[in-house]
């Protein structure tokens, strides 16, 4: 019997192993679709950012109280793995508490800290289900979360409370068996939380208390690998990527925009002729992005960042005065085409044009055309995705390869190059305030 | 006054201390032309010797290089940079804030590399220094002044301190708007918007920050952004509060207190 277990256990994790490492090297290869970017400078800045934005989500405590329901939740996450990789080890050599013995007295203190972690995710994953669902917090409620978006987070929030009440009713069955005297069940004492509800369960015979105690083992084992099959379809991706998003965040001012040098170069050899019979001719280049592979691979690592939190929307201030863009949406849909293209590739081997691209079949002009550049967006977000950067190349595209303006934008442009100024000013009347003050 | 071009310290051989970079809105915007006026009234009178680049300037590019458009963005970049270098120009004093960010962050990797400050910080530093000081009894004390936190300035350049401490020269009550600082709201003209309608929505940026604006009971918004002042204007008005709250710049403010 105990070696079918085994066996199950260790076919399961496996599997669930292979698939996952199969999705992410998916992702991974959906990532670099995009255009080569060097962000490994400054390495001490880098890791800085990952200890404080990442691990500290410094940004996340700009509104204490959901951070630190938050932190009980990420705290859960991370330190239950602990308990987790006792639970994968008891599966694989087909022991029960295989750490108990090796930690003595430490081992009760250890899975009481467990417990009320778990007890911590249970309380914070019902408030974030009652914000969503009930309070309903305008960020959580937005278009763009309609349909599928939705679901994702209440199946991500239940599936977490499930887990954890199948974790504590496991170890409650347990010490119940502890009690009877079970020798498979070796003592460990009273667990912190579970503990008190331990009366609930001493009516049960041993083969119901085994029979709970191993539904909920294997319901929690289990669940926790699909869980990680999950997360690469889901927003809750970013429990792995927000740590090297982090890391490769833009250290620049923000208000810098990245240079071209292909038009960098193209005008020095304009002004300055005598250059050209030096320069090689060059393959002419694309300007801006129309469709996700024209973007950087931080763009589309920002995109598989995103959990749709929607920081960055509810301070956006075309999106608060009603426009239509939202960076939420912007990386939704990067993410979306980029998932798109991956597949196709993953069919026929190679990325065709399939007669859609991220600009207008997912973004439109008319968002594009609504952001005021002000950064709010980036400031906001908590793991350090970037939808200017995205805005800003697709209004690139717009404006120099389609030569898709609004007429005012034209005409702004055209006094630029002929009056060195936005507006229909005669550069001569550029120092008349300093004539009028010189008298 | 006696303000002097760069052409004509070279010609006399001299250097001034700052080139004082008055940007497009500067130059020919009517109400940003005061702003200018004050800035150079308040050099003139702490003795610093500056020069502008008068018709020799040119727009630094920043509004084009936003709605997309990098050629006319890189011709201007690089035509001012040449005229910079020209006259071997180390440090910039400018009041508007996208002059400052695009001369600051976007000219150095085109081969322009200055020492570039806003006015705000350079007015900290002027009172810092003792140089600018206030009359006794100042119009603003007591007064209850709210700051707007220009979003070139703020959040894109991380300066949120100078322009506050200038403020606080002035004795006035400084109150803060619901969202300021990192948090705070776009007037709605950054990124090419000030040259073009808004898009379609259910109400306008600058009638949104505008009404926060008032509502804090302030009699004077201080800006430091040309394109920020025209916008919280207009929110004012639309407010109906034209007459109660003014919208002045920081160098505005210090222009008028200086002793």
């Amino acid at each position: 019997m105990h070696i079918i277990q085994e066996l199950l256990f260790v076919i399961a994790f496996g599997v669930a192993v292979y698939l996952f490492y199969r999705k992410a090297r998916q992702i991974r290869q959906n990532i670099l679709l995009g255009r080569d970017v060097q962000l490994n400078d400054e390495p001490a800045a880098r890791w800085r950012n990952l200890l404080l934005l990442a691990f500290g989500q410094k940004k996340m405590f700009r509104n204490p109280l959901v951070a630190v329901l938050h932190f009980f939740v990420y705290a859960g996450f991370v330190i239950i793995n602990v308990e987790i990789l006792e639970i994968i080890l008891d599966g694989i050599v087909g022991k029960h508490r295989l750490f108990a013995p090796l930690l003595g007295g430490l081992y009760p203190v250890l899975i009481g800290c467990f417990e009320i972690l778990a007890a911590l995710v249970l309380i914070g994953c019902a408030i974030f289900l009652v914000r969503r669902n009930i309070v309903k917090v305008k960020r959580l409620n937005q278009h763009e979360l309609d349909g599928w978006p939705r679901s994702d987070a209440n199946y991500i929030l239940i599936t977490e409370i499930v887990l954890m009440l199948l974790f504590l009713t496991m170890n409650t069955a347990d010490q119940a068996l502890q009690q009877h005297g079970h020798e498979h069940y070796i003592n460990t004492g009273a667990f912190w939380v579970t503990g008190p509800f331990v009366s609930l369960f001493s009516g049960l015979s041993d083969g119901t208390l085994i029979a709970i105690e191993r539904t909920c083992w294997w319901l929690h084992i289990l669940g926790i690998l699909a869980f990680l099959n999950y997360l690469p379809y889901s927003k809750h991706l970013h429990i792995i990527l927000a740590f090297p998003n982090a890391y490769y965040a833009d250290l620049r001012p923000k208000g810098k925009m990245e240079n071209m040098p292909a038009v960098q170069k193209e005008v020095q050899l304009m002004l300055q002729p005598e250059l050209a019979a030096d320069a090689p001719a060059g393959d002419i280049p694309k300007f801006g992005a129309k469709d996700v592979p024209d973007l950087t691979w931080k763009n589309i690592l920002d995109a598989y960042s995103c959990t749709e939190c929607g920081r960055c929307t509810a301070a956006c201030p075309a999106n608060i005065t009603g426009k239509k863009l939202s960076p939420r949406k912007i990386m939704m849909d990067t993410r979306d085409r980029a998932e798109a293209i991956g597949e196709q590739i993953a069919k026929t081997g190679s990325f065709t044009e399939d007669g859609k691209t991220l600009l207008r079949d997912h973004i439109t002009e008319e968002e594009l055309r609504a952001c005021t550049s002000c950064g709010a967006c980036v400031q906001e977000c908590p793991v350090s995705i970037n939808p200017l950067h995205i805005i800003m190349q697709l209004r690139r595209h717009l404006v120099m390869e389609e030569t898709s303006a609004p007429q005012e934008w034209n005409m702004m442009f055209s006094n630029i190059e002929n009056n060195m100024a936005p507006w229909k000013m005669s550069p001569d009347d550029r120092d008349k305030w300093a004539v009028e003050m010189n008298g | 006054m006696q303000i002097k071009t760069m052409a004509e310290y070279a010609a006399n051989g001299e250097t001034p201390e700052i080139l004082f970079w008055v940007g497009c809105a500067g130059s020919f915007d009517q109400r940003a032309q005061k702003i200018t006026k004050a800035f150079a009234t308040i050099l003139d009178k702490v003795g610093v010797r500056f020069a502008i680049l008068g018709k020799e300037e040119s727009c630094t590019g920043d509004p084009a290089r936003r709605a997309g458009n990098e050629f006319i963005f890189q011709m201007m970049a690089q035509n001012n940079i040449a005229v910079l270098n020209g006259y071997e120009v180390k440090k910039i004093v400018t009041a508007c804030p996208h002059c400052f960010n695009t001369l600051r962050n976007e000219y150095p990797e085109l081969g322009g590399q200055y020492e570039v400050i806003h006015h705000t910080t350079y007015l900290q530093q002027l009172i810092d220094e003792g140089k600018v000081r206030m009359k006794e009894a100042g119009a603003f004390k007591g007064r209850k002044i709210t700051y707007h936190d220009s979003c070139y300035l703020g959040r894109s350049n991380n300066i949120y301190e100078a322009p506050r401490k200038v403020l606080e020269a002035l004795d006035a009550e400084l109150v803060e708007m619901k969202r300021c600082r990192s948090n705070g709201l776009c007037c709605g003209a950054g990124g090419a918007q000030m040259f073009k309608e808004e898009e379609k929505g259910t109400t306008r940026i600058n009638f949104e920050r505008g009404k926060e604006a008032v509502e804090t009971g302030a009699a004077v918004i201080a800006s430091n952004c040309p394109f920020c002042m025209t916008m919280l204007t207009d929110g004012v008005k639309e407010q109906g509060k034209e007459d109660s709250v003014q919208v002045l710049d920081i160098a505005e403010l210090i222009a008028q207190q200086i002793a």
